[in-house]
């Protein structure tokens, strides 16, 4: 009996003193990804002339669809966003237009942000478009983590490398730095107000840098979210953008 | 004395067909030369004056360090009264304010949906001013290839190649999409009254040229702009004039630590020019006197060949009396009038050539696919007042010197020597 429960501490990662890559990944996407959720968010973007807050709402199903409304500031409001698996349309009130959002538009920032439309679209599980490897360990706000070294195992990913600080007790990433093929590191995020959402830890707050632009940086915050509800499926509809 | 000289030259082809052909070839190729660089060099300053960098340029001292990203974030507020200012403080200069931008244009199918779109690059300048002459320094109405010039607020123009690749046709509906100054989304509707091509690579790939209110509007630039360009009375640049401006603008607003304050820029501190100029006249400068060397050693060559072939003449000058000195400076002037000749000829055989090239040109618009640079797609040469002697300082220093050195042989040949040779 003593040599079973041995070699359940020795196999089962959770029990182990270091877990495996996988294990943590998968963890993390337990945590960070979900079937469906709407939540409303402010993105305080810190620019070289001041601070502006985008306010939006969004729905989202999965990795494959998901649908924004911008609330405010007044200039933005009612500017819609969908994005269907790997295609992103916009729609702005002022044009009464629908526009398809591809190629290198999608590496441009949103609204002046340090997010990228393809930061925006990328809610990718981790487990399924990266291996990954425990490489260390630090803490961060004293909070022990485990660094975990992300390649990626498919081609359509934004990031061809990125490198996790994984809270070692709720499984979170606190901090992510996004690296491009060559190895430079082109993002960092910096996840805080961690809360518990029913068996999920979240970060309420995300501080997004984009480290080949001057400025503080741009702060996202969600409000309010909600996981695994239903969401009609004429939300995620081009028809819908100009409702 | 010279018109016998002359005779003897004329008569004797020997003497005269092989220099006056080096010297031709040699100063033909001058004059070539340098109205190609000039006519070249002259394109690209006044493009680059004209759709970049003005005589001078005020920015934000932030815009300026990242001029090449177009950061309107960083650009310049209150020029209103900035330019004002600058009206009274240089009252024969045009000051006028723009506004550059990058986005994405896209054209709309009968639901509202994209048809087509495409990376643009976009210039405001005041279209519907009149003192500010930006339609006639930019060439635009000139430039027009389909349609017309915009008249009135939400008209723009597009490249003509780029409407070509979007499928767009004047009086088609198509939408800006882009940053305002403080980062916001700009998405505007415009209607595309004609396409333009101005001969200009990096403007002719998916240039849109919209009026400066219009982007001041989309753009969220409400008494602000990208750039004020400087242009001096009769758009003839003084880089003198400029330097001096500079210095004095830039003193002015030493104190100001805002990285929003305005800084100026002379023409030759942007985009290189400076260096460009200075590596261009310093090729200029070797190629001459490569070009100097080299001819003078043929023509050396060419008076020794010379000097064996009239070794008798010269031998009899001296039995007969004539002094060294009197040899030597007769061969000196036959070689001036030799480099006169083959001066004139290679002058006008280099100045018909440039004068074609100054009309044809010579198209490279190929192989600039991919330079971002304010480059003319046709470069052409210009013949310049300069071009009418600049091949005379080679095509007379050459002959003179190679028949300088030819001619030491003359002081070497002593008397009793030269009697024994006249025996035999």
């Amino acid at each position: 009996m003593k040599i079973v429960f041995l070699l359940l501490v020795i196999y089962v990662p959770g029990f182990s003193q270091t877990p495996s890559g996988e294990y943590l990944l998968d963890k993390i996407d337990q945590n960070m990804s979900s079937d469906s959720r709407v939540f409303t968010s402010k993105m305080v973007i810190h620019g070289r002339r001041g601070s502006r807050t985008v306010e939006s709402k969004t729905w989202a199903i999965g990795e494959e669809k998901s649908f924004t409304e911008y609330l405010a500031p007044a200039r933005e409001k009612d500017t819609k966003m969908l994005k269907l698996e790997d295609q992103l349309w916009m729609y702005s009130p002022a044009t009464d237009r629908t526009i398809q959002i591809s190629g290198h538009m999608l590496r441009q920032s949103v609204m002046g942000s340090d997010l990228s439309y393809e930061d925006m679209m990328d809610d990718k599980k981790l487990q399924t478009h990266y291996t990954a490897a425990v490489v260390g360990t630090d803490t961060i706000e004293s909070r022990p983590c485990w660094i975990l070294e992300l390649q990626a195992k498919t081609k359509d990913v934004a990031y061809e490398m990125r490198k996790l600080w994984v809270d070692q007790q709720r499984y979170l990433p606190l901090r992510q730095e996004l690296y491009a093929k060559s190895g430079k590191l082109l993002k960092r995020m910096e996840l805080s107000e961690i809360v518990r959402h029913g068996k999920r830890w979240y970060p309420m707050h995300i501080l997004f840098k984009d480290m080949l632009k001057d400025g503080k940086g741009t702060e996202f915050m969600v409000d309010d979210i909600e996981f695994d509800v239903t969401i009609p499926d004429y939300r995620f509809s081009k028809a819908s953008l100009r409702r | 004395m010279l018109k016998f000289l002359v005779k003897g030259i004329l008569r004797d082809h020997h003497r005269s067909r092989f220099p006056i052909l080096i010297v031709s070839a040699g100063v033909m190729l001058t004059v070539l030369i340098h109205c190609w660089v000039s006519g070249v060099l002259g394109e690209m300053i006044d493009t680059s004056a004209a759709f970049a960098t003005g005589h001078v340029k005020i920015m934000s001292r932030a815009y300026a360090e990242n001029e090449g990203q177009i950061p309107n974030d960083l650009a310049l507020s209150g020029v209103g009264s900035l330019v004002s200012e600058l009206n009274q403080d240089y009252p024969d200069m045009t000051w006028v304010e723009r506004i550059k931008f990058g986005g994405l244009l896209d054209v709309p199918d009968s639901n509202g949906e994209t048809r087509s779109q495409g990376p643009v690059m976009g210039i405001a300048v005041q279209l519907f001013s009149e003192n500010s002459g930006e339609v006639e320094r930019l060439n635009i109405e000139k430039s027009i290839v389909k349609g017309r010039m915009p008249r009135q607020p939400g008209e723009v123009l597009i490249s003509d190649q780029f409407a070509e690749k979007l499928d767009v046709s004047p009086g088609d509906q198509v939408t800006l999409m882009s940053s305002t100054m403080y980062g916001g989304m700009a998405m505007q509707n415009y209607i595309v009254v004609g396409t333009i091509s101005f001969g200009v690579v990096a403007m002719d790939r998916s240039a849109m040229i919209m009026d400066f209110t219009d982007a001041q509007i989309v753009l969220d630039m409400t008494d602000s702009a990208g750039e004020i360009l400087g242009y001096f009375e009769n758009n003839i640049y003084s880089d003198e004039r400029a330097r001096r401006m500079v210095a004095a603008f830039n003193m002015k607003y030493e104190p100001d630590t805002d990285e929003f304050a305005p800084i100026m820029l002379r023409l030759g501190e942007q985009n290189g020019l400076d260096s460009m100029l200075e590596y261009i006249s310093s090729f200029i400068g070797m190629f001459i006197l490569i070009f100097v060397a080299a001819m003078s050693i043929v023509l050396w060559n060419a008076a020794l060949i010379g000097g064996l072939r009239r070794y008798g003449e010269v031998g009899l000058r001296l039995a007969i009396g004539e002094n060294k000195g009197h040899v030597y400076s007769s061969m000196l002037l036959e070689s001036v009038f030799i480099g006169c000749v083959g001066s004139v000829i290679g002058t006008v055989i280099g100045l018909g050539i440039s004068y074609y090239l100054q009309t044809v040109g010579f198209d490279i618009s190929d192989s600039l696919q991919n330079v971002t640079m304010m480059i003319p797609s046709v470069f052409r040469a210009h013949v310049t007042a300069q071009a009418y002697y600049i091949g005379f300082i080679p095509g007379l220093f050459s002959t003179v010197l190679g028949t300088a050195l030819a001619g030491i042989g003359i002081y070497r040949r002593n008397t009793a020597r030269l009697f024994k040779e006249l025996e035999v």
